[in-house]
């Protein structure tokens, strides 16, 4: 067959079908992105006739915004609350499953329920369960003697309160993932480590597994961080970001769509970009060094 | 095989052989990968209803030219031609071919009666009497579908496939998975066969065996096959002629015992035969007389240019009675024996050759008491049965 | 008894109860939604700690439920959008997939490359620029709104381009040769071999879209199009708290269709949704 028709046919080909996937990848992706950067230098508001460039004045509203460092703030402690406990506890979870026969499957079914549930209704659920007087974590606290808590309304107890429910829902997520890691450990390892004389089942764990688990920490890590920084759900639902629980995405979501300024919370969804991409591209760079040789 | 097997696929007029002079014409193929030229202006005549092989090391091009008379790669410069017209506008599909890869490329979800009957819905039905499911509401479709399972069965019978119709690929052994694919081929009823290493995943004793089956099968259907291989003894027990590649280019075409007897260049005698044809570097005198190795009289020769001899192994003698025969004769130390129960092969260190080994082969008839590692025994050839050659590889007759 | 028994039989012991009470912690809240479900609304408000309800309530309260809010509404919808998602996913991706695998054309890398970005952006990002686009369209308030951003699945052609690499291109080459069009060779020669991961695939997108709030919160204000989750706020904040045996009807309604799934389709469950860690 001649040369380009050969050819010819397959990018034709090849062209089409990638056709529609290329169109939506510029209006869904690219084009907003752009549409972003743009509209951070504008003081854009929904419905308005007229877009005004402002330079770097919105940028500058950032930094002498209190919701918004309140929001970043609120939003890095959470994140620092579920991201160590809920790698830990999936860890922990895991290497305990792990070792099960006859409960194995009880208890992965278990842990990875609150992954399949709504979250929104569940923590629903989870409001119930706090509630002041109805709950019956309160009233348990009662019969303990302990003062009762306001646990959605308190404001030194709201972002911890999510993030126990962050935990909650993560957790089992996690254990999969370690589960899977741990799953794929040659054993001869541990046999070649029984003959080096590694038999606690605490230095094993620490001289064995948790190294050959480097590659599904570090992605561990970085899924469980950008969930963390994803928190929404939640503070929508359970607190509406009063008394000062504001997170980072509901910021956004209130600047942009509640009180309609787009230009600004085209910045804020920038910051939030910025934080996304680089824990992947941290995730990314890391990825070879951390690679065992199975 | 059904009797009326041919008759029922008659639709193509070229494949009684009778129409045309060639099956298959390759004209000037040039085919580059980047810098690198795979085929370097290749052409080849194949005769109707002929078994070639094209033979050479990995790397030659072979696979690559075959993909190109298939259709599924594009040549660079250069034509095709199947029957007598040119086939380099034409899809794949349109040029009346039918390929078996060396990996069999059978359809891995479908059963085998699936895999088989896949080309004739290709062929016979629309894209849409093919839709999954719907196509069925079609009035012709039943009727089609049910004429291709027939012939389907019947092809099936002929290789001893009928009891596998309802297996999948992962369920079958290497040589039913080869026939499958043969199978597939066949119910298309094309003008040429074309075969990449179909037998090269098989063990050892169920590749001599389906090279028996295939040879079987070319005469049954007097079709023409053009057959890839990097396997020389494959190519010269199985072909009628065969086509030595290398680097791109067709070094010589003739008849295995063309090549065998009278190859062009030293590259194909060398290529061809097992074991190895022995190559002797021809030492010069000032007079321009040669000698071989430490050999007393020089080689009486005509040739003008030679700078090496090559002998057959069957050639270098070293049967006490035959000896007297030779023109020219020398002495060698025996290395080692190779007993391969029909025959000795002996390895030989020969006077003037240092750190050679030479390789000889006698029937074993049952006295080679003589014959012992360690042992200096003469040995001795005549000059008809050896090869000459020139410095550039190039015979000189 | 030797001190090894001792040690094992206490590790063991330990081990089970670590499981145990975060097992507890895990399924307490599925345990109470069902059984404040139906529990009488006196005990409710006694904030009753018993773990079973003393009176059985009936279905009162998924009565209650299913008529102030239109439940089976919810859920219908997202039915429907799940199932237009993935399936315009499928539609898009298995090409494109397939062209960046095994084809050459003008633009493959760009493509690939623009797919691989994008699959560090979620739609938390992109939200705002398509949202002003939707509005100023004037298509807010549709099916429409709710499903276009996620036409497009770049984990999808990701996930398939890596699998269709896999696939043997001999077997594309004989399907070509018994003259199958390369439309035609992608969904009946190619995809059949990779059912397990357009089945997990398939998991992962219906699983992310049921439970998704951010964009339809955004994009829907009417009641008639919410999905489960907005629904479920919708249902919250117009209960503001009080009726609490009808939220935690209404809770199971929506929770259990996903668990029931899971249930019953474990593995390809698990694998589905921890696709990312592959």
């Amino acid at each position: 067959m001649t040369k380009t028709s050969l050819t010819t046919r397959q990018s034709i080909s090849g062209l089409l079908f990638s056709l529609p996937s290329g169109l939506l990848l510029v209006t869904l992706y690219a084009l907003p992105m752009l549409c972003l950067f743009l509209l951070a230098f504008t003081d854009y508001e929904m419905g308005n006739v007229v877009i005004k460039w402002v330079g770097f004045a919105n940028f500058n509203q950032i930094l002498k915004d209190p919701v918004f460092s309140r929001s970043l703030w609120n939003t890095l402690i959470y994140v620092a609350m579920v991201v160590p406990i809920s790698i830990v506890g999936g860890l922990l979870i895991a290497v305990l499953v792990h070792a099960r026969t006859k409960t194995r499957s009880f208890y992965e079914v278990i842990y990875f329920l609150p992954v399949t549930s709504t979250l929104i209704a569940m923590a629903t659920v989870w409001q119930f369960l706090l509630h002041p007087k109805l709950g019956p974590i309160n009233s348990i606290l009662k019969l303990l003697g302990l003062p009762a808590q306001n646990f959605l309304g308190d404001p030194t107890l709201m972002i911890a309160t999510l993030a126990a429910i962050g935990i909650w829902q993560l957790i089992g997520f996690n254990m999969i993932l370690f589960l899977t890691g741990l799953s794929s450990i040659p054993k001869e390892i541990y046999e070649a480590a029984a003959i080096d004389g590694v038999t606690n089942p605490v230095d094993r764990f620490f001289k064995v597994t948790l190294p050959m688990l480097g590659p599904t920490t570090l992605f561990v890590l970085v899924t469980s961080s950008i969930t963390g920084f994803k928190v929404f759900d939640t503070v929508a639902v359970l607190t509406q970001g009063r008394n000062q629980s504001e997170v980072l995405l509901y910021d956004i979501y209130l600047e942009g769509f509640t009180y309609a300024k787009m230009g600004y919370a085209s910045v804020l969804t920038l910051v939030f970009l910025l934080i996304i991409v680089g824990l992947s591209a941290w995730q990314a760079s890391h990825m070879d060094k951390k690679v065992h040789y199975a | 095989m059904h009797p009326n097997f041919h008759q029922k696929f008659t639709q193509v007029p070229y494949n009684m052989g009778m129409k045309s002079q060639q099956a298959l014409k390759i004209d000037s193929v040039v085919k580059s990968y980047g810098d690198v030229r795979v085929l370097d202006s290749v052409s080849l005549e194949v005769h109707p209803g002929e078994f070639i092989s094209l033979v050479g090391p990995s790397g030659c091009g072979k696979s690559t030219l075959l993909r190109i008379i298939a259709g599924l790669e594009a040549q660079d410069v250069g034509s095709v031609s199947i029957g007598n017209s040119s086939v380099d506008e034409l899809m794949p599909k349109e040029r009346d071919v039918a390929m078996v890869f060396q990996n069999y490329a059978l359809y891995p979800h479908m059963t085998v009666q699936q895999n088989i009957s896949l080309p004739l819905e290709m062929s016979q039905l629309s894209w849409m009497q093919r839709l999954f499911f719907v196509g069925n509401f079609f009035s012709k479709t039943k009727l089609i579908k049910d004429t291709i399972a027939n012939d389907v069965l019947e092809i099936c019978k002929s290789l001893g496939l009928e009891n596998l119709l309802k297996r999948k690929p992962a369920q079958l052994s290497g040589g039913q998975r080869q026939r499958v694919a043969l199978a597939r081929a066949m119910i298309r009823n094309p003008a040429v066969f074309l075969m990449d290493e179909p037998l090269s995943n098989l063990d050892a004793k169920l590749r001599i065996h389906l090279r028996n089956e295939l040879v079987e099968l070319h005469k049954r259907l007097k079709a023409t096959f053009v057959y890839v291989t990097h396997d020389q003894s494959e190519a010269m027990t199985m072909s009628d002629r065969i086509a030595v590649m290398d680097s791109g280019k067709i070094l010589q075409i003739g008849t295995p015992n063309e090549l065998y007897t009278s190859p062009d260049s030293l590259k194909v005698a060398q290529f061809i035969g097992t074991p190895q044809i022995n190559l002797f570097e021809l030492t010069d005198a000032k007079d321009g007389s040669h000698f071989w190795g430490s050999a007393t009289s020089p080689l009486n020769l005509n040739k003008k240019s030679t700078a090496a001899l090559a002998l057959r192994p069957e050639h270098l003698i070293v049967e006490a009675h035959r000896l007297p025969t030779c023109d020219v004769q020398s002495s060698a130390v025996i290395s080692r024996l190779e007993d391969h129960g029909s025959e000795i092969l002996l390895h030989l260190a020969i006077d003037g050759y240092a750190n050679e080994l030479f390789i000889t082969r006698i029937p074993n008839l049952g006295h080679q008491d003589g014959f012992r590692p360690g042992e200096r025994i003469n040995v001795g050839f005549k000059l008809d049965t050896a090869l000459f050659f020139d410095a550039q590889g190039r015979r000189s007759v | 008894m030797t001190w090894r028994f001792v040690n094992n039989i206490c590790l063991k012991l330990a081990a089970h109860s670590v499981l145990f009470l975060g097992g507890l912690f895990m399924v307490l809240p599925f345990i109470w939604m069902l059984v404040t479900s139906v529990r009488p609304p006196h005990e409710i408000f006694e904030g009753s700690l018993l773990p079973w309800p003393q009176e059985f309530y009936g279905w009162g309260h998924y009565q209650a439920a299913l008529l102030n809010v239109p439940l089976v509404r919810f859920m219908l919808n997202g039915v429907l959008i799940c199932s237009v998602i993935l399936l315009v996913q499928i539609c898009v991706a298995v090409p494109a997939a397939y062209a960046l695998a095994k084809l050459h054309f003008f633009g493959d890398k760009a493509l690939w490359i623009g797919t691989l970005a994008a699959l560090s952006i979620p739609i938390q990002v992109t939200a705002l620029p398509i949202y002003i686009g939707l509005a100023t369209a004037g298509l807010l308030n549709t099916y429409f709104a709710i499903t276009l951003p996620f036409f497009l699945s770049v984990f999808a052609i990701f996930l398939l381009r890596q699998a269709f690499k896999t696939f043997p291109d001999e077997i594309i080459h004989a399907a070509r040769l018994d003259g199958m069009h390369e439309f035609e060779i992608i969904w009946r020669i190619v995809l059949p071999s990779y059912k397990s991961t357009l089945a997990a695939f398939a998991v992962f997108s219906v699983v992310a879209h049921w439970n998704d709030l951010y964009w339809p919160m955004i994009v829907i204000s009417e009641t008639r199009l919410a999905p489960p989750p907005l629904g479920m706020m919708f249902f919250a904040n117009a209960e503001s708290g009080s009726d609490y045996g009808a939220l935690m009807a209404g809770a199971t309604l929506l929770t259990m269709p996903l668990v029931l799934v899971f249930l019953l389709a474990r593995r390809r469950f698990i694998e589905g949704l921890t696709m990312s860690g592959k």
